[in-house]
């Protein structure tokens, strides 16, 4: 399924679609979005381009194992938890920083962050694993 | 802090065990034997302490919710046996080095029975009930996996298993009757309910409560009828035996109702069961004792006699019982332990364990010989041996029972009798008389051999020429925390000539008499009725089978390999314990409200059940994919109408994966065939809709009743304040319950490795044959 | 719109139960689709409906305004569909790989991979 159209459509879709999924992770915690929803996005994307090109040239644009990703997501939504502990919180009591940042008003950062991304990680990790590993058969 | 250490090093050692052993070889047993003898000696230090019936008593906060402390409690009788099991416990690490010496597993070995003998410490010193009572079951696990060490061999299996099942069985009930004492005494910690003594007999629990008790005791101590599944211990490894089998883990039920007598001891039925089932015990083990001829069976079965011993004197509960319990417990440990590991070394020297090719090793092996003989000696009970000052006890105790002191004073002296004769078989014989063939040619073993049974002997002659060295320090606090009040024991070998003397000079002199024909004796006894063959065994064993039957005729109804039929028990099941309480509780309004619907609702949720339909009704792969997007997409819509835009976001997004997951796999697979008869599809289409009307009506149900106030409110006013996000959904998701999105992840990431093992694993590959 | 929801969700249990209780593979695999969206929608239904208020806080405010979508099923019901995915997922490459190791679709002719042999 070599269609050149797709290819061409696919080259800026997939920045745009990416470029998506990391603003629908961050904005998650107050609007729609967050870590499942902009790793399913991500995960199109690559799936995308992995149907219009090969699975090869998507392993090469990921430059990372799915598999790992899922290690990587899964150690950072557990540790986000683990340091809260170490601060003398609960498990998953998370801590917070806040800022004041001109132009955008009150920042508030968490370690609720740090979950929301493992959380995007494993669920890009998963899909992908799956759909790339099945489409290589 | 320093017991918490001495209880959980056993532990820690147990886990560096394996690596020492690869490092250190053989040798390991004299570097692990350091840690029991470092017990032992922190141990003894607490003797000054509990000198007028003190106690020392340490808590650790373990699960505090739940009232379970990690106590200990370090009185006369846990002292005492505490000693008993580090003390030997350093000989027997020596000795399993020396017995296993070359065995691949020793590693394994070592990790086993540190763990035991940590357990084991726990249990003696554990004030808290569940504290003890999981120790208890710790020690029946390790004895499980040290009876099955050679786990190659079936019997070893076979005996592993009914061990832990019988002392499993036990455990269960002694965990019922213990949770029971704490709820009617009101404290979970021994030295808290010894002072509800009087509320907890007077209880109408009492009765049960002190059924499941003994339960537990009888069977870890091997009491008739529970007596079989410890000659069969046997299987283990010989250095095992001498430790677990006779001188520790047996005597924990001796020790459980040690502990429990201040608090249920002391009534009629206590003192009555008790009685009856030790001094059966007591006679029946020494009888089938001499009907055997392996050495091990021998030792096991007079072990099942001292345990009934034991059980006994507890039950007959007077101060010279207890006493004498005391005394004989140490006296029993110090020479059946050393009896074993002679019949291990003999056993390992001339690869034989039968007495009656056994002979003449005095020459080959004298320092065994000597460590044998002293054991032996004080078995039979001769003076100036310990032996000789437990029996005597134990016949005075038998003597100060009100009623059928004769008849227990008869039964006694005739378990003694026999006794004498294992003594003497199990002691002398196999050292005395002419050299005989065997199947190795025998030499004395290696120092790690012989120094358990010397060491013992020494104690055992040590301890009976001057009692004084133990009968204030030791033996004094131990009876007073079994009696419950300080008692004062002064012992002594040479009570003047009375009844007692009389009685034990006839055990003797019987005796050897009967060793003398030990022969006849063995045929004699072989010709009566074996309780081994159409005994309780034979009861375990036909229980078992019957077990086994009914497990694979269920198994076979139900596991039938018909996925449909697993799948329809499910759904059938589920339909009648849903309609069951719907009917009787539920008010059921099926009378729904169809005018608040919109003409765009109306259009949505038709267009999804045709789309279901649909999938039903499709006759190729493409149209039923094509059928579960109309539904998937329908869905979505359902979503952002009620105010779920994360919902809906996710479901669009899912369905196009779905989309490119049936197109990457369906394609490989054959076209739809309709393969059912068309009667099985209208049962299906009944079944399948009385559960869909099921959850129609649910969901009616769900939606009208409100049980409880929901936490949603919560979750919508913290949101912001607490958690600073404005998607409340997010929040949930990330925050409120952040533990159970992270085990969802973990789900997803399984799935995903699962997928991943199915596709590139092809471990099937290798076995040509399937 | 709870009763005709149910009635939805009614339908949706129905076919899935249907379909995997046939003896074609594959249609199982599409039934536990329906399955999953159905409870989805139990899920969702049962806590009450609420038209088109997602439960977000507006810039400047504490809460929500009332009345807003019940929050908590969403949360579950969103981890839900991605979790379904991921079992979806595990089942076709099962269905695929059961197909291909066995060489057929029809479940009873699988029978030997789970039934009970003496």
């Amino acid at each position: 399924m070599k269609s050149l159209i797709l290819q061409t459509a696919t080259r800026s879709l997939v920045a745009v679609l990416l470029l998506f999924s990391i603003f629908l992770l961050l904005r998650g915690h107050d609007e729609p979005g967050g870590g499942f929803i902009g790793g399913l996005v991500g995960a199109a994307a690559f799936a995308l381009y992995a149907i219009a090109f090969d699975v090869p040239s998507t392993r090469r644009m990921l430059g990372i194992r799915p598999q790992m990703m899922i290690a990587i997501g899964l150690a950072m939504a557990g540790g986000a938890g683990v340091i809260s502990l170490l601060a003398g919180e609960p498990y998953f009591g998370h801590l917070w920083y806040h800022t004041d940042l001109p132009g955008f008003g009150e920042i508030h950062l968490g370690t609720f962050l740090l979950f929301d991304i493992g959380v995007f990680l494993v669920v890009i990790g998963v899909t992908l694993l799956v759909i790339l590993t099945l489409q290589e058969e | 802090m320093g017991i918490l250490v001495a209880v959980l090093s056993g532990f820690v050692l147990a886990f560096i065990a394996p690596w020492l052993t690869r490092w250190l070889g053989d040798r390991v047993g004299w570097v692990i034997a350091l840690l029991p003898l470092s017990i032992t000696v922190y141990l003894l230090t607490y003797i000054p302490d509990l000198a007028d019936g003190g106690s020392v008593h340490y808590s650790f906060a373990w699960i505090p919710a739940l009232d379970v402390d990690l106590s200990f409690h370090v009185d006369g009788l846990g002292l005492i046996f505490a000693l008993l099991i580090s003390g030997i416990g350093t000989l027997i690490m020596l000795y399993g080095g020396g017995y296993l010496h070359g065995h691949h597993h020793l590693g394994r070995f070592y990790l086993f029975i540190l763990m035991f003998m940590a357990s084991m410490l726990g249990v003696v010193l554990a004030d808290n009930l569940i504290t003890f009572f999981i120790f208890f079951e710790l020690t029946s696990l390790t004895s499980y996996l040290l009876i099955g060490f050679s786990h190659n061999a079936e019997d070893s299996r076979y005996s592993a298993r009914q061990a832990l099942l019988v002392t499993g069985i036990g455990g269960q009930m002694l965990l019922v009757g213990l949770i029971l004492m704490a709820l009617v005494g009101g404290g979970w910690e021994f030295s808290v309910l010894t002072e509800q003594a009087d509320v907890i007999q007077d209880h109408a629990l009492y009765l049960p409560m002190l059924i499941l008790i003994l339960g537990g005791a009888f069977t870890k101590s091997a009491q008739v009828p529970f007596h079989f599944w410890l000659p069969g211990a046997m299987a283990a490894p010989t250095p095992v035996s001498a430790y677990l089998h006779s001188a520790t883990m047996v005597k924990a039920g001796v020790y459980l109702m040690a502990r429990v007598n201040p608090t249920l001891g002391g009534t009629d039925i206590w003192q009555f069961v008790l009685i009856i089932f030790g001094a059966a015990t007591m006679f029946l083990g020494a009888y089938l004792a001499v009907q055997r001829t392996d050495l091990k069976q021998l030792l096991a079965y007079t072990t099942v006699s001292s345990l009934g011993t034991l059980t006994l004197l507890i039950g007959i509960g007077t101060e010279i019982a207890l006493k004498a319990a005391m005394v004989f417990l140490v006296v029993h440990s110090l020479y059946k332990g050393a009896l074993f590991m002679v019949a291990g070394t003999i056993d390992h020297e001339t690869g034989t364990r039968d007495v009656r090719i056994l002979g003449g090793l005095r020459k080959l092996m004298p320092l065994t010989a000597v460590g044998a003989g002293v054991a032996a000696l004080s078995m039979a009970g001769i003076p100036p041996l310990f032996g000789f000052i437990g029996k005597e006890l134990v016949y005075e105790a038998a003597l100060d029972l009100d009623t059928f002191a004769i008849a227990l004073a008869v039964v006694a002296v005739a378990s003694n009798v026999l006794m004498v004769v294992v003594a003497g078989i199990t002691g002398f014989q196999p050292f005395l008389g002419e050299e005989k063939e065997t199947p190795k040619h025998a030499h004395e073993g290696p120092p790690s051999l012989y120094l358990g049974p010397l060491v013992l002997g020494v104690l055992s002659l040590g301890i009976g020429a001057i009692p004084a060295l133990v009968d204030t320090r030791l033996i004094e606090p131990a009876v007073g925390a079994v009696a419950g009040e300080p008692v004062d024991v002064t012992l002594y070998i040479w009570h003047g000539v009375n009844a007692m003397l009389i009685m034990s000079i006839i055990t003797v002199a019987l005796g050897a008499v009967l060793y003398v024909g030990r022969d006849q004796v063995r045929w004699a006894t072989n010709q009566t009725w074996s309780l081994g063959r159409i005994g309780s065994e034979a009861v375990y064993a036909w229980l078992l089978a019957l077990l086994d039957w009914v497990s694979k005729t269920q198994t076979k109804i139900i596991q039938n390999g018909y996925l449909r039929f697993y799948y329809l028990t499910i759904v059938v099941v589920l339909i009648i314990s849903a309609l069951y309480p719907l009917s009787v509780y539920g008010d059921i309004r099926l009378a729904g409200d169809l005018n608040d619907v919109r003409f765009y609702e109306w259009g949505v949720v038709v267009i999804v059940i045709l789309g279901a339909l649909m999938a039903v009704r499709a006759q190729s792969r493409l149209a039923a994919v094509a059928a579960l997007g109309t539904v998937g997409y329908g869905i979505a819509t359902i979503y952002i109408l009620y105010g779920a835009p994360d919902l809906a976001m996710t479901q669009i997004l899912v369905e196009t994966l779905t989309v490119i997951l049936f197109v990457l796999v369906l394609y490989r697979l054959p076209q739809f065939a309709t393969l059912s008869k068309k009667a099985s599809r209208v049962r299906d289409a009944i079944i399948a809709g009385t559960g869909g009307l099921l959850m129609t009506v649910l969901v009616l149900v769900a939606s009208n009743e409100r049980f409880y106030e929901s936490i949603s409110q919560f979750h919508a006013e913290e949101s912001y304040p607490s958690a600073y996000g404005r998607n409340v959904v997010n929040v949930i998701l990330v925050d409120f319950r952040a533990i159970d999105t992270f085990g969802e992840i973990i789900v997803l990431a399984v799935a995903g490795i699962g997928v991943y093992a199915l596709l590139r694993l092809r471990l099937w590959e290798d076995r040509s044959d399937q | 719109m709870e009763t005709l929801m149910a009635v939805l969700v009614g339908v949706l249990f129905a076919s899935g139960i249907y379909l995997m209780l046939r003896r074609s593979i594959v249609k199982l695999a599409i039934g536990l689709v329906l399955l999953s969206q159905a409870a989805n929608l139990t899920l969702f239904t049962a806590a009450g409906l609420t038209r088109g208020s997602p439960p977000l806080v507006p810039e400047g405010g504490d809460m929500p305004p009332v009345p807003f979508a019940d929050p908590l099923p969403q949360a579950l019901v969103l981890t839900a569909i991605v979790i379904g995915f991921g079992v979806l997922a595990f089942t076709l490459v099962l269905v695929k790989r059961v197909y291909q190791t066995v060489g057929t679709d029809d479940m009873d002719e699988m029978r030997s991979t789970d039934g009970f042999k003496d």
